[in-house]
C-alpha cells in the first residue's frame, strides 16, 4: 500500500502536467481536460483506485475564468481511500469534458446528471440526455446565475400546456429561511429578497 | 430453478428467426406510479413477450434541487432537508451529514455525542431494511412478512419519537452535536426493544429463507457479477450481495465505529436472495451494535463544548451569559462558521454509501454541495440488470435492490 505521499509523487512523475490540489482530506490532484482518460484510467489501474464513487461539477460563475471544474471522486476497496481529481473546463460558454463511460459503466449516469444541471458536455458518451429534468427544459439549474426560486419555462408536454395555458413558474420565496451570504449586507438575508416570483417591484403574476 | 431453459438464449433465438416470423416488439411503461416501483420511479420498457429487451429508467419524478438549496441556507438549516433525502431512514442521514460537515471543521464530537449518532444510525439501518424487506416480500407475493416488519418498525418509530418529537422527519444532528440529549429511560426502553426484537426477527427470516416460492422468485434472478458492481458504483447491501466485502463502517470507521464488534455479511452469486440475506443478517449485526453501545453507554458532553462559533450553546446558558447570547444570535443569523476548503464524506447508510462533497468559500454557508446519493448509482446498473429478464422478475430486481426515489432524486 502505498501512502498519499508516494501517490502525490507517482503521479506528479507519470503526469508532469498534473498538480497537487488544496485538500483537507484525501489527495487530490489538478489535471488538464485533455488528459483525464489517461489519469483517470492510471489511478484505477495502477494504483487501484476501482470505484468511481462521484462525479460533479462546481461553477465558479460567469466572472471567472475558468469557470467550471469537474470533480471525480475515486475510492480503492483494497486501501480504503479516496482520491480527487479536478479538471477546468477550457470554455465556459461551451464547456466540454472527456466522458470516461469507458473506464466505469457508473459514469452514465453521472455524466448526464453533470449535463443536466450545469451544461456540460462529456465527449464520448453513449447517450448524453438529460436525467433529473426533462427533455427540452431550458436551462441548467445547478448554474450560479440560475436563481433559487426557478425561473418559468414550458411544461414538458406540449399539448397540455396549449390546452391548459400552464407552465412551469418561479416559486415563491417569502416564506422561505433567512440566507447569509458571505460579504451581503443583513437585509440580502431575508427571505423576499430572494423573491423572484414577485416583489415591491414587480407584480405577482399568477 | 432447475430447468433447460434460460431467458438470453431464448430471446437470442428469438431474434435469429426469419423476419417474417420475427418477433414484434412492445413497449411498456412502467411506472412513475406502479406498487413496486417503491416511489416514483418509471422504467420504459421495450418488451420481446413477457421478456425485457431494453429498459430505460426515468428519474427525476421527485427533483427537488436539494443542492441548490444548499448552497442557499446555512449549515444548519439544511439539516431537516438530509431528513428527505432517504426518508426511510433520515437518523442515518442526519448522522452523514452532520459528520462530513464537522470533517470541514475539523471538530471532534465528544464520545457520547458519538455513541448516540451511531446508536440512533443502526435503529435507522433496522427500520430501513425492515422496511425493505416487508416491501420485497409484498413484490413477490408474501403479506405477512409485511405485517410482521411493519410492526416492529412501527416500536422502532415510536423511540424516534420520543427521542427527536418526530418519527420521520427527525432532523436530530446539529452540526458539532445533536438537537437533544436522550431522555431518561430511553436507553432501556431500546434495549427491551432488542431483547423481544431478535426472536421476531428470526421468525420473520423463517418465513422466506426456506419458502419454496420466495426462492424460485429470488435464487438466481437478477444477478450482479462482482465485475458489475465494482463498475456501476454500487454501494450497500446490493454490492456486498455481489461478494465485494466494503464496509465503510470497517474500512473508514468514522463516529467510533471501530469500538464496535460487528461482522459484515456478504453474498456469494450477487442475485435478489443474496441481498435478502445480506439484509437480515445486516439487522442481527446492528442489534449487537446497539446492545454493545446500551451496555457500555459514554457519559459526558453531548455536543462539543468548545466549538463556539458552530454548536448553538445551551438554552440556559444563552439566557443567562451575554456572550452566548451573541454566539447563539451569530450561529442563527450567519450559519456556523466554517473554514475554507472541500472535504468529502461518505457514511454506509442503510442503502449504501451516502456522500457529501462540501466546496467551502468560508462563512456559514456552503459554496457548493454534491450529494451522492447510493440509491441513484444503484440504480444506474437497472438498464443492463433488466434485460433477459420476465417482467415478473423485474418486480423482484426492484424489490432486492431497495432504492428510495427521494434520494435518487434529490
Amino acid at each position: 500500500m502505498t501512502t498519499d505521499v508516494d501517490l502525490t509523487t507517482a503521479v506528479s512523475q507519470q503526469f508532469p502536467s498534473a498538480s497537487p490540489r488544496a485538500s483537507l482530506d484525501c489527495p487530490a490532484f489538478n489535471i488538464l481536460a485533455a488528459e483525464v482518460p489517461a489519469i483517470l484510467q492510471y489511478l484505477r489501474d495502477a494504483q487501484g483506485f476501482d470505484f468511481l464513487t462521484d462525479l460533479t461539477a462546481i461553477d465558479w460563475t460567469a466572472e471567472k475564468s475558468p469557470r467550471f471544474t469537474v470533480i471525480w471522486h475515486l475510492y480503492s476497496s483494497g486501501q480504503h481511500r479516496y482520491v480527487r481529481v479536478a479538471a477546468d473546463c477550457t470554455s465556459a460558454t461551451e464547456p466540454v469534458m472527456p466522458s470516461v463511460t469507458g473506464l466505469w459503466a457508473g459514469a452514465d449516469w453521472h455524466e448526464r446528471e453533470c449535463y443536466d444541471m450545469f451544461g456540460i458536455i462529456f465527449t464520448g458518451h453513449p447517450d448524453l440526455r438529460r436525467i433529473l429534468m426533462w427533455d427540452g427544459y431550458p436551462y441548467f439549474p445547478l448554474r450560479k446565475e440560475f436563481p433559487l426560486a426557478g425561473l418559468p419555462a414550458a411544461l414538458p408536454d406540449a399539448e397540455i400546456s396549449a390546452e391548459t395555458g400552464a407552465g412551469v413558474i418561479a416559486a415563491p420565496m417569502m416564506g422561505g429561511p433567512f440566507v447569509a451570504i458571505p460579504g451581503q449586507p443583513m437585509s440580502a438575508a431575508e427571505p423576499r429578497a430572494k423573491d423572484e416570483a414577485w416583489s415591491e417591484h414587480s407584480e405577482k403574476t399568477v | 430453478m432447475a430447468t433447460d431453459f434460460s431467458y438470453p438464449d431464448a430471446a437470442a433465438k428469438a431474434a435469429a428467426l426469419p423476419k417474417e416470423f420475427g418477433p414484434e416488439k412492445m413497449s411498456l411503461s412502467m411506472g412513475p406510479s406502479h406498487p413496486s416501483t417503491h416511489g416514483v420511479l418509471r422504467i420504459q420498457f421495450e418488451l420481446d413477450g413477457e421478456i425485457v429487451t431494453k429498459a430505460d429508467p426515468v428519474i427525476g419524478y421527485l427533483h427537488r434541487g436539494d443542492e441548490k438549496i444548499a448552497e442557499n441556507m446555512t449549515y444548519n438549516q439544511f439539516v431537516p432537508y438530509t431528513d428527505r433525502l432517504d426518508y426511510i431512514a433520515p437518523l442515518a442521514n442526519n448522522m452523514a451529514y452532520a459528520i462530513a460537515v464537522e470533517r470541514l471543521a475539523k471538530l471532534e464530537v465528544p464520545a457520547r455525542c458519538q455513541a448516540i449518532r451511531v446508536l440512533t444510525a443502526e435503529m435507522a439501518r433496522v427500520s430501513s431494511h425492515l422496511m425493505g424487506l416487508g416491501a420485497f416480500g409484498i413484490d413477490v407475493g408474501a403479506w405477512t412478512v409485511f405485517m410482521y416488519c411493519f410492526e416492529e418498525r412501527e416500536k422502532l418509530y415510536k423511540l424516534f419519537e420520543e427521542l427527536t418529537g418526530a418519527r420521520f422527519t427527525t432532523s436530530y444532528s446539529r452540526i458539532g452535536g445533536l438537537a437533544r440529549d436522550v431522555p431518561d429511560g430511553w436507553i432501556q426502553r431500546v434495549d427491551a426493544f432488542t431483547d423481544q426484537f431478535l426472536p421476531i426477527l428470526d421468525e420473520v427470516l423463517s418465513l422466506l429463507s426456506r419458502n419454496k416460492i420466495f426462492l424460485d422468485r429470488t435464487v438466481g434472478v437478477g444477478v450482479i457479477s462482482r465485475s458489475d458492481a465494482i463498475a456501476y458504483g454500487l454501494s450497500g447491501p446490493n454490492l456486498r450481495g455481489s461478494g465485494v466485502a466494503n464496509d465503510l463502517r470497517k474500512d473508514r470507521p468514522y463516529s467510533g465505529y471501530e469500538q464496535y464488534e460487528f461482522d459484515v455479511p456478504v453474498g456469494a452469486q450477487g442475485d435478489c436472495y443474496d441481498r435478502y440475506l445480506c439484509r437480515g443478517e445486516e439487522m442481527k449485526q446492528s442489534i449487537g451494535i446497539i446492545r454493545q453501545i446500551v451496555k457500555n453507554f459514554p457519559r459526558g458532553d453531548w455536543y462539543a463544548p468548545d466549538a463556539r462559533k458552530i454548536f448553538a450553546p445551551p438554552k440556559e446558558k444563552i439566557l443567562t451569559s451575554m456572550e452566548e447570547l451573541i454566539n447563539n444570535f451569530m450561529i442563527v443569523t450567519e450559519g456556523p462558521q466554517m473554514p475554507v476548503g472541500e472535504v468529502y464524506f461518505e457514511a454506509e447508510n442503510p442503502k449504501g454509501a451516502l456522500g457529501f462533497y462540501i466546496v467551502s468559500k468560508g462563512g456559514g454557508v456552503p459554496y457548493r454541495m454534491k450529494i451522492r446519493s447510493p440509491s441513484f448509482c444503484n440504480l444506474s446498473i437497472l438498464p443492463k440488470l433488466c434485460v433477459g429478464n420476465l417482467v415478473s422478475d423485474v418486480v423482484a430486481i426492484l424489490g432486492s435492490l431497495d432504492f428510495v426515489m427521494g434520494e435518487c432524486d434529490r
